[in-house]
């Protein structure tokens, strides 16, 4: 959970693989994956349920209520 | 005798063993193991990220010019479960062959054929190469052809139970009657189940828990390559007639007396 911002209506609050995030109004999914680590890793991103080109990470804001999936490949058979 | 290959959608493959990478000890023991396998198609599964454990993912130990990766639909029990991760698996950057696996039941983790036949049907339509697992059934296999897939894949027995060709005689017919590359997917435990299910005909054999949980992984890994290797050759030579009684193998005349 991030930890409450000043300006509480400036916020959003997104679920990321389950779990809520409180994030500043305005956040890109480039900047989200940077804020949890995972800056150039190789994910594959999902915003209730439509997959979200890479290329489009940086100009996709999120809104509040938003539910992302943040996938990579796992051992499987 | 010519180099013996088959093909999927216009690749072409010597191997005709194609591993999963789950349930190994560590990446460095996935990556030996499906070498040694000598596998040229290798599956994997989706995921979400675990923020909290960071490092070195499966795809930095597989090289990517070698195996050609197949993402799984592994724990779907939906089509659109199954084809949103399909997906998300395109959006990651494969080949465009998926496993299509929609499961009907959690404890014997049988396919839902029904629901596979579905998500086949759509992904077909969006551009995907589709291998479906699916039961030991015909009329499936012969619905999923049709519904545009260039292969199929019967189970042979339970994912992960090691129990072996449990139903040769549906194999066979299945191998017969269907127009298509048949790929055993699920139940091979030991090397002599893999040549059993390649003795029958099978175009090639799918396995990951065989492997990945035998005392040694490497070893076997390497074991069920030949064995892949023996059963084709053994199909391709063509068996002996079974006979009830014995036929001597030493001339019968010329015995001394």
């Amino acid at each position: 959970m991030g930890t409450p911002a000043p300006d509480a209506t400036s916020d959003l609050t997104v679920t990321v693989n389950g779990d809520p995030h409180v994030v500043p109004a305005g956040l890109t999914i480039t900047t989200l994956l940077d804020r949890l680590g995972l800056g150039g890793r190789r994910v594959a991103v999902e915003c209730n349920r439509v997959v979200v080109p890479r290329a489009e990470h940086g100009a996709t804001a999120l809104a509040d209520g938003d539910r992302l999936e943040v996938v990579a490949f796992v051992g499987g058979g | 005798m010519t180099t013996d290959t088959w093909s999927i959608a216009g690749r072409t493959f010597r191997s005709r063993i194609i591993v999963g990478t789950g349930k190994y000890a560590s990446l460095d023991e996935t990556r030996d193991a499906i070498a040694a396998s000598g596998a040229e198609m290798v599956t994997v599964a989706l995921r979400r990220i675990d923020f909290k454990a960071p490092g070195p993912g499966l795809l930095d130990i597989i090289d990517r010019s070698r195996y050609l990766l197949l993402p799984n639909t592994a724990g779907c029990y939906t089509a659109d479960e199954a084809i949103r991760t399909c997906m998300l698996a395109r959006e990651l950057g494969m080949d465009e062959m998926v496993k299509l696996e929609v499961i009907g039941d959690p404890k014997t983790l049988y396919p839902d054929n029904t629901a596979t036949v579905e998500a086949a049907k759509v992904l077909v339509k969006e551009g995907f190469t589709v291998l479906p697992y699916c039961g030991d059934d015909l009329i499936t296999c012969k619905r999923l052809i049709d519904a545009g897939c260039p292969a199929v894949m019967p189970l042979a027995a339970p994912i992960g139970s090691g129990l072996g060709i449990r139903n040769p005689h549906s194999l066979r017919i299945i191998i017969d009657e269907v127009a298509a590359p048949v790929i055993v997917d699920a139940g091979v435990g030991t090397a002599s189940d893999a040549a059993v299910a390649m003795e029958l005909g099978a175009t090639a054999v799918l396995m990951n828990t065989g492997i990945a949980q035998a005392r040694r992984p490497v070893l076997m890994a390497e074991a069920m390559r030949l064995a892949v290797d023996a059963g084709r050759k053994a199909f391709l030579a063509g068996r002996m007639p079974v006979r009830a009684y014995a036929n001597a193998s030493s001339p019968l005349v010329g015995l001394i007396e």
